[in-house]
């Protein structure tokens, strides 16, 4: 009776608020836990990215002095500079950018064409189509990729941009299934009203989807748009059996860096410390995500605001 | 008279919209023939012959299910490896679905600095790929720092049954791996908690709910389809990795000189075999949960 008169106290309330928390904010104790939990998985987070950064400005004696672990001892570019050549940044740079933007925009092209129609129109064998939609997102890419290869060699579309920019044309895209999932959802949820009423005055279907649908669906475009050319940056098996002996992208690049090093400074002629080592390597990676890690950060606002507004649970 | 026109006029109506609706979709229609039913086929096709790739072609030998007695019964690395993907994925799993429900969870309350963790938590989606991860792995970065190193570790681990112990070591090893995988969950979980209406969590708390009963009996249920959508994601992603073994030992075959490319799609199939089977048993138990969630 008395402990429960004494907590009523306010200042015992005004204790119990600051440290535990009331309904209105957090305590001081949560926060503190949360905090915490935070800084740690944000750590976990950085630490592979700190650690690729550090060791790629670290000089040759840094590295293998024990003693250097977080901070070199100068700030030493000669990796960058190396990896920049084995990597032939500028050029494979390009080709990157280009492989993966076109695609990209071509494929949420398709899949808001897709996903319009199976939200806005009755018609028999949708659920087929939902289905076989789910499949071409299950099915592993090496049940399918070896007679397109052959077929590509026979038409000599091995190694040219078109073998992979086709199939994103066609909806068969990298992940192409997920975007027209989200398009499917975010059309679903739009009023119809606006389109009815243009259909009332005698507009077509194409120009009601490009003049109405389209620019009140702008967030799906967006999301759809930065995680298509994310994937396509990242992908490497299709890119690798496309694209083998034509354009080479970063990261094909990168997976074979060992070999293109050592034919830029041959391991028998050139001195120790021009060896291959580690700090080249990861100026090698660090410089493969640096352009992801620009977007980024210059894209990070929209990115998760899109992808709140377009609800992506696909209930 | 009047009633059967209108009934015509109906039916060629929704005809109508019917062939609309087709012709929205038939570019993605003509691609899945092309770029998926029909090599799908013939990868099928191919796994029952014996392929030779020729200057101006390929020419296939008709050999039952050869390869794929090969890849079961003969090959003394396809099965071990399969195995390994199945223990990595059913501990993988369930992991990014816990780790990524308590990220989103975090990031949907209110605090200071928000979008920097924000920010930090979603880098993985955009910078996991094959070959950045397998340098980052070389290095060592992917484990709990130094942890495998550790005496007490090593010695936990011989003592450990050998069922036990390739599990735990993957667990070991990979564990900041496994978390890198976790982005697009905690986007979507993320998504599904912001639909979730205010006012249930104020009126169980006037009806005296605490916050621990409030996440079992609301936000739990209510991520039920989240949680169903990210296992299928997660189980898709990590078996689709380029770096994944089972692909890269697939991958490598297919150049061998001898029957490579049937041999390769033989075993091709009998992954996609594990892996629906993979999906069906994580789908099936995590949507008898949900339904009784929702209950």
């Amino acid at each position: 009776m008395i402990s429960a008169k004494l907590l009523q106290h306010p200042i015992a309330d005004r204790l119990r608020g600051l440290f535990l928390g009331s309904r209105a904010r957090h305590g001081l104790l949560f926060n503190l836990v949360l905090y915490a939990l935070l800084i740690a998985i944000g750590f976990v987070y950085l630490n592979p990215l700190l650690f690729m950064f550090i060791t790629s400005i670290k000089n040759a004696n840094d590295l293998l002095n024990p003693m250097v672990q977080w901070v070199p001892t100068e700030l030493y570019l000669g990796n960058y500079t190396k990896a920049f050549r084995v990597l032939n940044y500028p050029n494979t740079l390009t080709v990157s950018f280009l492989m993966s933007v076109t695609p990209a925009a071509l494929q949420t092209f398709v899949a808001s064409l897709v996903g319009y129609g199976l939200a806005r129109y009755r018609f028999r064998g949708k659920s087929l189509v939902f289905l076989l939609i789910l499949a071409t997102f299950i099915i592993p890419p090496q049940n399918t990729v070896i007679p397109q290869m052959l077929t590509y060699r026979q038409l000599g579309l091995l190694g040219d941009p078109l073998a992979l920019i086709l199939p994103a044309f066609l909806g068969q895209g990298y992940r192409s299934a997920i975007f027209i999932l989200i398009f499917y959802q975010g059309f679903l949820s739009l009023p119809k009203v606006l389109e009815e009423s243009a259909r009332l005055d005698g507009a077509s279907d194409l120009r009601i989807f490009l003049t109405i649908a389209v620019p009140s669906a702008l967030p799906a475009y967006i999301v759809s748009m930065i995680f298509g050319t994310v994937w396509y940056w990242n992908e490497t098996f299709l890119t690798a059996i496309f694209l083998e002996g034509g354009v080479t992208t970063l990261p094909m690049q990168l997976s074979r860096f060992v070999q293109a090093y050592e034919n830029l400074y041959p391991p028998g002629v050139v001195n120790i410390f021009d060896r291959l080592n580690e700090a080249v390597k990861m100026s090698g990676t660090f410089l493969n995500i640096l352009p992801l890690l620009v977007m980024y950060f210059i894209l990070q606002r929209w990115f998760v605001e899109s992808v709140e507004r377009t609800g992506v649970t696909g209930e | 008279m009047m009633n059967r026109r209108h009934a015509r006029g109906e039916i060629s109506l929704r005809t109508q919209e019917a062939l609309h609706g087709y012709a929205f979709i038939l570019l993605w229609v003509v691609g899945f023939a092309l770029f998926t039913f029909l090599p799908l086929i013939e990868t099928f096709q191919y796994s029952l012959n014996r392929v030779t790739v020729t200057a101006s072609g390929i020419t296939l030998n008709f050999v039952e299910w050869a390869n794929y007695t090969r890849a079961l019964f003969t090959d003394p690395n396809f099965v071990e490896l399969l195995i390994g993907y199945t223990v990595e994925t059913l501990v993988s799993v369930p992991i990014v679905l816990i780790f990524a429900m308590l990220i989103a969870m975090f990031l949907n309350l209110r605090f200071r600095f928000k979008s920097v963790f924000r920010t930090i938590f979603f880098l993985p989606i955009v910078i996991t790929s094959g070959p950045v991860i397998k340098e980052l792995t070389a290095q060592g970065v992917a484990s709990v720092p130094g942890i495998t190193n550790m005496a007490a570790v090593s010695e936990f681990l011989a003592e450990l049954p050998s069922a036990l112990r390739s599990p735990v070591e993957y667990l070991l090893t990979s564990f900041i791996l496994i978390l890198w995988f976790s982005g697009v969950q905690i986007l979507i979980y993320l998504a599904s908690l912001q639909k979730v209406d205010r006012s249930i969590y104020e009126a169980a708390a006037i009806d005296g709910a605490s916050g621990w009963e409030a996440f079992w009996k609301i936000t739990l249920p209510s991520l039920a389809t989240a949680t169903v959508v990210n296992a299928v994601y997660t189980i898709v992603t990590l078996s689709h990795f380029s770096e994944n073994k089972v692909i890269r030992y697939i991958y490598d075959r297919t150049y061998d000189i001898h029957g490579g490319i049937g041999y390769a799609s033989a075993m091709s199939f009998i992954y996609f075999g594990v892996m629906v089977i993979l999906l069906g048993i994580i789908y099936l138990s995590l949507r008898r949960w949900a339904q009784r969630g929702l209950r």
